[in-house]
This record gives C-alpha cells, structure tokens and sequence, in this order.
C-alpha cells in the first residue's frame, strides 16, 4: 500500500510524511562518514574513503572533500553524481556573489541558496531529491569560523561539531562526551576527529588510504584551507620521509605532524 | 571629429522631442538621417547632467556630501529646494546627478535591493559591497538597449573597519575611491581649492567651512545658477542633516 506513495517525491504519504526524501536521508546513512569540528583557531573536516582500490588512478586530490569559495570547503556523504552537481552549484552561487557584490559571499547565504535548491527538488513533480548531506566550514567576517550541515530535505543547521553518513549517530555521542566547547584548539579537533573516526569506523586499523582530511584557518587575513592528500600521493610523501615505518597504520599524533609538513 | 558635429547642432538645434534614442550616446554604427537628431538628444542630456554639481570629500572618520538643491528643466529652473541624495543604508549616501528620470529610477532600484538585502540576510551590505553592486548594475545596464545616464558619488562609513569611504562612479561604470571629488561643470571649481585645502584630518567645523568655500566659488566663476546646496555629513553615528549652504560672492 505504501507504494503507492512512493513514486513521486511531491505526495505526502497519509501519515504526513514524504517517503522519497526520508528514503534519500536513509541512503546517506550508509554513505561514508564525514565528520566536522569547529575549533578556536580553525575548522576541520574528516571523511572516510570507501574505494580504495589500488587500481584507481589519482585523478582528484580528494574524493569528498571540495574547496568551494576562498573562505569555504564542503564535505559530502551519499550520491558522488549528484554531490558534483551540488558542488558545482556552491561553487556558482559564490562566485556570482562576488562578481555582483566584490566580496566573497558569507557563509550562511551561500548555504541558504542552495538548500532553496534541495527543497524544490522535494516539491517539484517528478523529481528526486538530491541523494547529499553537506558539511560546509567556512569563515566570515560576521561570525568567524562556521561549521554548517544540510540534508536532502533542503534543511539547514549550524554546528560545534557534528557528523553525517555511516554510524553518525554513534560519532555524535561521542563528540558530545569528549568536545570542550570553546576550549578546543585545531590540534584537539584533529586528534578528536582521529579519535572518532577510528572508534566509528568498522575496521581494526585506521590507516590513511581510507581517511581524508582538510583544515580552515585564517592567516594574516586571508585563509588558508589544506586539503591533505591521500591515498598513493600521501604513502610517497609517508615513504620519503621514513615516517611510518613501512606500515600505512599509524597513531593519531604522527598523522598530525605528517599533517602539518603536508 | 565628434566634438565638432557637437558644436554644429548645437549651434542650430531643432526641438527633438520626438526622437527617443537612449542608447545613442555609445552607437556610432548607426549612420542614418536621423543621426544628427540623434546626437543633439546626446548633447542635451549631457549637458543636464553637466549642470547639476555633486561634491563629495572624505575625512578620517566621516564623509562630508553637498549636491546642489537646483532641478533644471532645459533652460528653466523647475525646482529650487531638490534632494539629490538617497539614503541607501543606515551608513550609505549616494548622490545622483544626470538625466531627471533616470536619477530617480536608478537611486530607487539600487536603494530598494539595499533594503532587500538587509531583510533577507538580517544585516546591511557593506559600503563597500554596496558600491560594486552599484557598479555592476550601471555597467550591466550601460550594455543593454535601457543604459542609465547617472553620475553617482557615494558616500558611506563601515562600522565593522570604522573607516569613512567615498566612491566616484560615473555613467560609464567607473568606480574609483576618492578622497574628494566634485561632479558636472561647479565640481571643476572645486577641484582647485580642494587640491589646495583638503586635509584628511580636518574637523567637522572645518569640513563645512571647506565646503562653503567651494560652493562660492562655484556662485562666483559659473555661469549657471546654482545658488544653494544641500549638505549632510555621514559618520559612525550615522547621517546627519546640515545647514543649507547659500552661496555668497558674485561674479569678479
């Protein structure tokens, strides 16, 4: 019977509710985690790798983790196709904005913008919503460092830290036990999103192939997002250096400092 | 080359009331019979837009704005106590000389999205981001067949960097942060006595004094009427209205 209101993302089921969208929500519950934490001096993103194959060549950088305007990056968990497109827009949304105003646009309109575009997705006839959730951080000059998340549904929220994806109800109660609001520096953030993301993850050893990182943080008033490489690129610059020693898994401490040479 | 067919019809001007050609300031390609009427049209709303004066002079920590309170009809004063500034935000000015329409037209758009802004984002635009939107929408439109014929000065102070800020922009899309400037025929007066006399640390007192000195000037060596100015000083505190300035002096 539920079928019936399945098919089109427009119809409320009887119980009020818009199966295609929580369906969409459900999805990205067994996307790859993706893990945010805003702290004092900068922002940190983490999200898990799934395809780690050998046999991948490195065209991008990064899989999920995009720089979207000067002062902002977004992480994505769910349909990688539909996540280029959303991208793709950020990417246009801000720069319309600072054609049209000559500063980058703030962090919360650019959200805004496009969480009008997810919603019309859930209203529209014969549409399907977009199969993402977004983490953003960003900084402007109203309210500084901003960590931001939205859903197909086209809602919006701003965050301390957070998580979406894979098992992120379990990361969030971790987070909320170990982060000191206000008193976290961008080390803790790094060692915390360590922390969390080899507790959550289901696998025995974290290892840098199935993690990427990127970090915010304004530097003699421009600001300065490092994605970290990974994957093969990241092994050649483990190797170089003869850190790691020969082995790919390492403890939370030595990731930061390779972090910080990267 | 232009200048020349300028003078010639000007010289022998016919009544061209009919003749609607907004655009014909830029197109040249056009070479027709109704050319010459065309390019008389041109003369004549520069020439309205060289007539009305704008000055405009930033301080350390306010901007002092003065636009003169005349509303010229061709020949004809229609008006004698006009308001060439519109208050864009609760720290914006912008002064507006130029075709009679178009300035009203043009001052309302951009003050209306102003406020648009300001509704849908909870705070004001910067001055600065104010002004290149400004910008971009006179220079969008100079490139469509609705061009707006409106020199602008704007005036504002930042309460986020605390700095006052003035902006030249003329009808062509340039826009240049000035220290002073002064716009139409009265504004080439007062260049000279501004070059002299601005100091950027000058008082309030100071400025107003500066300002009555450009605005005789303007009295004494134009030959156009222009007899009072209205005056309003923008600082962190916001805007505030100044005495009328009457200009004294007669011609040497």
């Amino acid at each position: 019977m539920a079928r019936r209101y399945d098919s089109k993302t427009t119809i409320f089921s009887p119980e009020g509710r818009l199966y295609q969208v929580e369906y969409a929500m459900e999805a990205i519950g067994h996307a790859g985690t993706c893990l945010g934490i805003l702290a004092n001096d900068g922002i940190v993103l983490a999200a898990e790798r799934r395809n780690t194959n050998k046999l991948l060549d490195d065209v991008f950088l990064s899989d999920k983790i995009y720089k979207i305007d000067e002062d902002m990056a977004c992480c994505v968990a769910g349909i990688t196709s539909d996540a280029n497109v959303l991208t793709n827009e950020l990417r246009a949304i801000a720069q319309r904005h600072t054609l049209q105003f000559g500063e980058p646009i703030p962090c919360e309109q650019l959200i805004m913008r496009l969480c009008d575009i997810k919603q019309a997705y859930t209203q529209t006839g014969g549409k399907r919503p977009f199969g993402v959730s977004i983490l953003y951080m960003g900084w402007d000059n109203r309210h500084g460092y901003q960590l931001y998340q939205s859903d197909p549904s086209g809602n919006y929220s701003g965050w301390k830290a957070t998580c979406i994806g894979n098992s992120s109800a379990a990361a969030v109660s971790i987070l909320k036990q170990e982060y000191k609001v206000g008193e976290t520096d961008l080390h803790e953030a790094l060692l915390l999103a360590l922390k969390v993301m080899s507790k959550t993850l289901d696998m025995t050893k974290l290892n840098a192939e199935k993690l990427e990182l990127a970090t915010l943080v304004r530097k003699d008033g421009h600001t300065e997002i490092i994605v970290k490489p990974c994957g093969r690129g990241a092994e050649a610059d483990q190797g170089a250096r003869g850190a790691g020693g020969g082995g790919r898994s390492f403890q939370a401490g030595q990731v930061h400092s390779q972090y910080k040479q990267a | 080359m232009r200048k020349m067919v300028f003078k010639r019809i000007l010289s022998c001007r016919v009544n061209v009331s009919v003749v609607y050609s907004p655009a014909s300031h830029r197109e040249f390609s056009h070479y027709s019979l109704s050319l010459s009427l065309q390019l008389s049209y041109t003369v004549s709303r520069a020439a309205d837009m060289d007539l009305q004066c704008l000055i405009g002079m930033k301080f350390n920590d306010f901007v002092l704005m003065a636009t003169d309170m005349s509303q010229l009809q061709r020949i004809m004063v229609q008006k004698s106590d006009d308001d060439k500034m519109y208050q864009l935000s609760s720290h914006l000015v912008m002064a507006v000389a130029g075709e009679a329409g178009d300035t009203t037209q043009f001052a309302e758009y951009i003050a209306k999205n102003i406020q648009l802004y300001k509704m849908r984002n909870g705070y004001e635009l910067s001055p600065s981001a104010a002004v290149h939107f400004t910008r971009h929408t006179l220079a969008t439109h100079l490139r469509s067949r609705e061009p707006y014929t409106v020199n602008l000065l704007m005036g504002g102070y930042d309460p986020k960097t605390d700095a006052a800020e003035l902006f030249y922009m003329d009808f062509l899309g340039a826009s240049v942060p000035v220290n002073f400037y002064g716009f139409g025929y009265g504004g080439m007066f007062t260049l000279s006595i501004t070059d002299r006399e601005y100091r950027p640390d000058m008082t309030e007192d100071e400025a107003y004094e500066l300002m009555k000195k450009c605005i005789s000037e303007v009295k004494r060596r134009f030959i156009v009427n222009l007899p009072k100015f209205r005056v309003r000083l923008i600082s962190k505190d916001g805007l505030k209205d100044l005495p009328v300035i009457v200009a004294e002096g007669e011609a040497a």
